[in-house]
């Protein structure tokens, strides 16, 4: 049976994990690769790595960085931030990394999912969208808006609209992004994740406000995720006690969630 | 000396870091002569099957391929899009395939998350070398849209679940295939490529544990 995904997600500054409340404030945690390695060793499922500032910076992703994690990494990692071509994925590709995120450029240039499909498979291709509840208005029947440049600029774009034309791009997971629950641990918005879960036929990344094993089992079974995204409840020195990976899927099994059996060694 | 297959659409970069942790010595071959010496080959992807076969066609890579591994027989690991261009046809592009192993790659039903992306269960159907001591069944991690089928089911070497019960590691003779991402299936995925790395591709299964 496939089981659920838990991704560690890392916000990279210069080769720096980061950790930002709604996108704002971020505070350092520790160097990449070192964290990369720590989580990888304690059985980790995936891991994502966003270089938060090469989008905003208008330059392109920290390769060594990617390169570092990919040495020390073997499980699935997925790399954003800074993606604009066929040749930065492919660079990316090349430096270790399993798939490319795209965010704010596949909203300026939606192609982009579809050429990179074309050139790498859809299984590469991870649409990341972040999303606002905004209620439902002209143009945004769902409710929720899609925004970019880490949250700062709203496109009008309907949150449910745009992951369905993503997935009929080529994108291979999309992963639902909520800008109000990020780093709050006030659990994942279930009702976008679920929204999406249901509109699209590819597997769904739920993200942004798990705090406790209870909101991570919420993402993947009221929230209809074939994988759930955490963070700060690994690492965050914003929380009181951090989780390993034994711990949460432990809890996770107890709540009839199942995941890659932990292996003792 | 393992020779990891280079080529525009493949991952061979993450199954180079996986055998450099393992202390077992490889080298990329992008070009036919860096085929020749070889002990052992493995054919990493990810991708799409056309644009596969394509890119190891336009590398000049089939022949040499089919030299060392159907004539010299060489020990062979194909990964992922690695096992379904062993086959004889694919559905993903109406492709022919290498046809090292007699079969049809099919995709997965509509009705399921296509594609399949995540840690799922392979369990052996038959004894072999590959196996040593790895923990059965071994979750590993696989992202595929579409499953081989081989002809002659002597030919499967373990199954997993998607809907339905599909061929996750293939194998005939000194030709080893797994569907799964071994490279980047942890611990368990690190131990089967250190397996193969021992393997003197026969079949002929000595394996206790299974």
């Amino acid at each position: 049976m496939l089981t659920k995904r838990i991704i560690a997600c890392f916000d990279v500054i210069a080769g720096r994990v980061t950790k930002a409340q709604q996108f704002q404030d971020n505070i350092d945690v520790a160097a990449a690769d070192a964290l990369a390695t720590r989580l990888y060793d304690d059985q980790i499922d995936e891991i994502v790595f966003y270089d938060i500032t090469a989008s905003s910076e208008q330059r392109k992703i920290d390769l060594d960085t990617v390169r570092a994690v990919a040495r020390h990494v073997f499980v699935p990692f997925t790399v954003g931030g800074g993606i604009r071509s066929i040749e930065d994925m492919f660079e990316v590709l090349k430096a270790g990394a399993e798939k490319i995120s795209v965010d704010s450029m596949a909203v300026r240039d939606p192609d982009i999912i579809r050429q990179g499909a074309e050139a790498f498979g859809r299984q590469c291709i991870v649409l990341s969208t972040q999303v606002k509840a905004v209620g439902i208005r002209q143009g945004i029947p769902s409710g929720y808006e899609v925004f970019v440049d880490g949250a700062r600029t709203a496109t009008g774009m309907d949150a449910l609209e745009w992951v369905q034309r993503g997935a009929a791009l080529g994108a291979g997971e999309i992963c639902v992004n909520s800008i109000d629950r990020d780093g709050t641990a006030s659990g994942y918005d279930l009702d976008i994740t679920r929204a999406v879960a249901d509109a699209v036929n590819v597997p769904v990344i739920a993200s942004g406000g798990a705090g406790t094993v209870e909101h991570i089992a919420d993402g993947l079974t009221a929230g209809g995720a074939s994988a759930a995204i955490i963070s700060s409840i690994l690492y965050s020195p914003r929380f009181e006690r951090n989780l390993g990976v034994r711990e949460i899927k432990d809890g996770l099994a107890e709540l009839g969630v199942p995941t890659r059996p932990y292996l003792d060694t | 000396m393992i020779a990891v297959v280079d080529y525009r659409a493949g991952n061979a970069p993450s199954v180079i870091f996986a055998l450099e942790r393992l202390g077992i010595p490889c080298r990329l071959a992008s070009r036919p002569d860096q085929l020749e010496h070889a002990e052992r080959i493995i054919l990493p992807g990810v991708g799409a099957a056309r644009a596969t076969i394509d890119s190891l066609r336009d590398s000049g890579l089939v022949e040499p391929l089919s030299e060392r591994v159907l004539g010299a027989g060489v020990p062979f690991l194909g990964i992922c899009i690695g096992l379904q261009v062993l086959f004889d046809h694919s559905e993903e592009g109406d492709v022919e395939g290498l046809g090292w192993i007699p079969g049809q790659v099919r995709r997965f039903a509509d009705t399921l998350r296509v594609p399949q992306i995540g840690w799922n269960a392979v369990q052996p159907t038959q004894p072999h070398p590959l196996w040593g001591d790895v923990a059965q069944p071994a979750y590993c991690y696989f992202v595929n849209s579409y499953y081989a089928v081989p002809a002659d089911s002597s030919d499967v070497l373990a199954t997993t679940e998607y809907g339905i019960e599909f061929c996750s590691m293939a194998v005939r003779a000194n030709i080893a295939a797994t569907q799964f991402h071994a490279e980047k299936s942890g611990q368990l995925g690190l131990a089967l490529l250190a397996n193969f790395a021992v393997w003197d591709g026969r079949t002929g299964a000595t394996s206790p544990s299974c």
